[in-house]
């Protein structure tokens, strides 16, 4: 590799060489300046994203680098600008929440640098190597801080659960890869694709993509393998849980499309029908393994799982048009997830107890006026009720499905969306038809600016939302 | 003036009002009627400004008018708003309405008014929002955005079982239009554009109208509502407070009526040609059925949501007959069904304020002691069965001649329940008005307050002004009706032709 070369790549990846040299730059200060350090470590951590996504949004730059391994397209630059947006986020949500839920700790904003790292590779990878690092840095870190409360048995637990089945589907799809590059000759994607386009696909070949779809709808947490997902939400606490539904699924979200959309493109009727199938069983198991749920956070997880298929059902669509809704779908999913994560944050006992129970919320319309119309705007929006973001997002990956004739994906989801609009409402019953039951503590200025944000934004996308569009068909672009 | 984005205005201007009420404080009384005052000021002002849409409108021009055009969201989907014929006097419908119901509830919702007035101007801004609405898309996004202030609405401020009714009212409607999203992509998918201007004149092949078709219907059929899939209705009004039924019945119904004509009847001709026997049979059965369903009802909403069924089951009858007749009538009684409608469940909420049930049993004798609500009264219920003379009959009448030209056996089932619906009426206002004063809680009753007066009065100024003289009616509608029925006879004869030149 020549110098320039060399230069050329360390511009491309420049953000990720940022968080590198941050993170570990953090880890001194914490190691020399003690314990006390933690909330010094964390708005630095916080300053090192800002500057990692700015360093995306300001720059032009595009093109591939370290030999083919990474590459930085415009899909890369809008989906790593989201994931830093949602670290950013989680990290600011656990920031006055840290000394309740024993977080204050300084490796904690380390960790999820680290892990935020992990994301920007993931969604950059163009290789399967760079692929399976960047998705073992993002999850290793995040089977640490799922346990990170580590006198809490439930955090340990969810950590445990996590990590053995996360090593499960590591070891499938590296099992996988192992396969494609077996029968294709080639780890590079680019390279996959052009192999495939010239001879005839071997069964092979097939299983080796089943295995590798299979280790990315794990850290998407589509149905089949969703299992992990809400013992992991609900044990976590719950600045992690909002992390773990916020970067890593856009992240695993954008490299499951770029495997399809490039090295897999040239047998889309093959991996369509695997995506069909995993898009409808999370959106109906989504729909109604969440009706029984009294906790909050295994409710959001199970709700999660349901939106991971509504954002499939665009990836489905194999189209322009489908990848541009998924983009769209993620960037809204995230914003309202880190919303409601805020408000269940929120949900404190001034004597410092946190409440999980969707009936906690009793009676908030008029203990908590602001709170509960975000709220309620955050949950209409998850349900798909127009004007409000997620209807928007549920539109652009539908009308994909439509264009590429998936009738009967759509039907089924639009269907779904009926079931699941039904946990939603409940959850709006109960904020506004009950009886309040007992005030929450005062809310802390961070989360009230975070929901604030993100129900200005579900309920301003009708106004807001020509230049996401733009960027998000940008974005899709890249591969057709 | 010609450039002022009039409908806009119209439609955005309850926000106005919200932005107000939000930063204002409704605990108190002073702050309570402050909210009022605002309240009222807004629906009273937007109704204003929506009276120059009609006095701007063009009756002559059959075409859609006062259009404001621009880009929104840069995929495809436009901003697109303007009015015809059939819309425009929906949008004064609505906003006419608004300022009663405000009035009604002027003392009878008694808590968090702040809260209740916001969810009524929201529902202000996306109702009159369908009406003008341009693109498909728009339209699906107001027609959608209903549910939530209404779900908030019944579910807040309803009576007993307010949470089921409200959730069955959201998840019915809900379960309804999301097949319409699909259908409204498969046609941008196929014209290639979601302008409705452009899809009316598109012609869509032949197999693809009858799923589109069947796509529309289970949105509209279920918001209009037609028999089988109108049990949420009846539940929804007894649960809601009197200006949320007025709004149901008068108002949120007729969206469904609106989509039949603009889309259905519109777009898709030939499936609704195919489809006019289906949807005949469907309303005859509503308007017997739900007629004997109502004659059995101890609860006065109740009755009224059945009667409100049964009528609308005249409305769909009239517009899939596709002829003038039918359609001028079905438009004229959903617009005479919105008046008269909402004023029987505002004469509801005038006994329902004094002694808080709703038992048909309860009354009895209010002529001796309301002398002044008796007469609202009898002329509304006469409205209701269509006496000739008030606005209810126009509409009727011209429905079943419309279908009548059409099938005589429709007309004859559907003339039957002109009979029916008298007897329930009837019945009703013979249990509840006249008798002896017997019942102690009766006595004390007091007859109509002023602002009581001030709701009622003018709606029956109206009953009888448009029973007497519809031409206003006819007049704004006539241009836009024909060239709807006009329209629909020429895609069936091309399509005809095409068969014949196929043979």
């Amino acid at each position: 590799m020549t110098a320039e070369l060399l230069s050329l790549s360390l511009q491309l990846s420049m953000p990720e060489v940022i968080l590198a040299v941050g993170a570990l730059a953090l880890l001194m200060i914490g190691v020399f300046a003690g314990e006390k350090s933690a909330p010094v470590v964390t708005g630095l951590a916080v300053v090192l994203l800002a500057v990692a996504g700015l360093w995306l949004v300001f720059g032009t730059q595009s093109g591939e680098a370290w030999g083919g391994a990474f590459v930085l397209d415009p899909f890369a630059r809008f989906m790593k600008v989201i994931a830093l947006l949602g670290s950013i986020v989680a990290i600011g949500l656990s920031f006055g929440q840290a000394r309740f839920l024993e977080l204050d700790k300084f490796e904690f904003p380390v960790v999820l640098v680290l892990s935020t790292l992990g994301m920007l590779v993931l969604i950059s990878a163009n290789d399967l190597i760079a692929f399976y690092l960047g998705l073992e840095l993002m999850s290793l870190s995040l089977y640490v801080v799922a346990a990170f409360n580590r006198d809490s048995l439930r955090s340990t637990e969810a950590g445990l659960k996590y990590f053995v089945l996360g090593a499960l589907s590591s070891g499938m799809m590296l099992y996988g890869m192992s396969l494609v590059y077996g029968f294709t000759g080639n780890t590079g994607f680019d390279d996959i694709a052009k192999v495939l386009s010239t001879e005839t696909r071997g069964l092979g070949l097939i299983f080796g993509m089943v295995f590798v779809l299979a280790g990315a709808c794990f850290k998407i947490s589509a149905v089949p393998f969703h299992m992990w997902t809400p013992d992991v939400y609900e044990g976590a606490p719950t600045p992690v849980t909002a992390f773990f539904a916020a970067g890593p699924k856009v992240a695993a979200m954008a490299i499951l499309v770029r495997v399809v959309s490039e090295a897999f493109s040239p047998i889309v009727a093959d991996w369509r029908q695997i995506i069909v199938f995993v898009s409808i069983a999370s959106m109906l198991l989504g729909s109604f393994a969440a009706i029984g749920q009294r906790n909050i956070k295994r409710l959001m997880a199970y709700s999660s799982i349901g939106h991971m298929g509504y954002a499939l059902v665009g990836l489905a669509a194999g189209s322009e048009t489908g990848v541009s809704g998924v983009v769209l779908y993620m960037t809204i999913y995230m914003i309202m997830t880190l919303g409601t994560f805020a408000c269940i944050l929120a949900m404190r006992r001034p004597d410092g107890v946190y409440l999980e129970s969707v009936d906690d919320l009793a009676g908030l319309s008029t203990t908590k006026p602001f709170m509960a119309v975000v709220l309620t705007a955050l949950m209409f929006s998850m349900a798909g009720i127009p004007p409000l973001a997620g209807f928007f997002a549920k539109y652009f990956v539908f009308v994909a499905a439509i264009q590429a004739h998936l009738y009967a994906l759509s039907v089924i989801g639009v269907l779904s969306s009926v079931v699941g609009a039904y946990y939603y409402l409940r959850i709006v019953k109960v904020m506004w038809f009950d009886q309040p039951t007992g005030d929450f503590a005062r809310t802390g200025g961070i989360l009230r600016l975070v929901f604030g944000l993100s129900g200005l934004f579900v309920i301003g996308y009708v106004v807001i939302g020509g230049p996401i569009g733009s960027a998000a068909n940008a974005a899709a672009k890249s591969f057709f | 003036m010609t450039d002022w984005p009039i409908l806009s205005t119209v439609t955005f201007l309850p926000l106005v009002g919200v932005l107000l009420l939000l930063f204002m404080n409704g605990e108190g009384a002073n702050g309570r009627r402050n909210v009022l005052n605002i309240a009222l000021l807004t629906t009273v002002a937007t109704f204003v400004v929506s009276l120059f849409v009609w006095i701007g409108f063009d009756n002559s021009n059959a075409g859609f008018q006062m259009v404001e055009k621009h880009e929104w969201l840069t995929t495809g989907i436009s901003y697109h708003l303007g009015v015809d014929g059939i819309s425009m006097l929906f949008v004064i419908l609505t906003t006419f309405l608004m300022p009663f119901c405000v009035l009604a509830s002027w003392v009878s919702v008694e808590k968090r008014i702040k809260e209740y007035m916001i969810a009524f101007l929201l529902l202000e801004v996306v109702m009159v929002g369908v009406f003008v609405a341009l693109d498909i898309v728009l339209f699906y996004v107001f027609f959608e955005a209903t549910l939530i202030p209404m779900f908030v609405i019944i579910g807040v401020w309803g009576g007993k079982d307010r949470v089921y009714a409200s959730y069955k009212f959201f998840l019915y409607t809900l379960a309804g239009s999301v097949l319409t999203m699909l259908a409204i992509m498969a046609m941008y998918w196929q014209a290639g554009t979601t302008d409705m201007t452009e899809l009316l004149k598109f012609g869509f092949p032949a197999g693809m109208q009858t799923w589109l078709w069947l796509a529309f219907f289970a949105a509209f059929s279920v918001k209009m509502p037609m028999w089988p899939v109108h049990t949420w209705l009846p539940d929804a009004h007894v649960q809601a407070p009197t200006a949320g039924s007025v709004i149901l019945a008068g108002v949120m119904l007729k969206l469904g009526g609106y989509g039949f004509v603009r889309f259905s009847l519109s777009m898709l001709p030939l499936a609704s040609e195919h489809f006019a026997p289906f949807v005949f049979t469907l309303s005859v059965l509503a308007i017997i059925y739900t007629s004997l369903v109502a004659l059995m009802q101890d609860d006065i909403k109740k009755l009224i949501a059945y009667s409100s069924v049964a009528h609308m089951g005249y409305v769909t009858m009239g517009i899939f007959a596709a002829n003038t007749q039918g359609l001028q009538g079905a438009i004229f009684q959903m617009l005479s069904h919105g008046i008269v409608s909402g004023a029987l469940f505002l004469c509801v909420g005038v006994v329902y304020d004094r002694l808080h049930t709703r038992e048909i049993s309860a009354y009895g004798g209010l002529v001796n002691n309301m002398p002044k609500y008796a007469v609202a009264m009898m002329i509304f219920t006469m409205a209701n069965v269509g006496l000739p003379g008030t606005s209810g009959f126009v509409g009727e009448f011209l429905t079943i001649i419309g279908v009548f030209r059409v099938n005589t056996w429709v007309a004859l089932f559907a003339a039957t329940g002109v009979i029916l619906s008298a007897s329930y009426a009837l019945w009703l206002y013979r249990r509840v008005i006249f008798g002896a004063l017997e019942k102690e809680s009766l006595k004390v009753l007091l007859d109509l307050s002023g602002r009581e007066k001030l709701i009622l009065y003018p709606l029956v100024v109206l009953t009888i002004f448009f029973g007497v003289y519809p031409a206003p009616v006819f007049d704004a509608t006539a241009a836009s009706v024909d060239l709807v029925v006009n329209n629909y006879t020429a895609a069936l004869q091309a399509a005809k032709n095409l068969a014949l030149n196929v043979q």
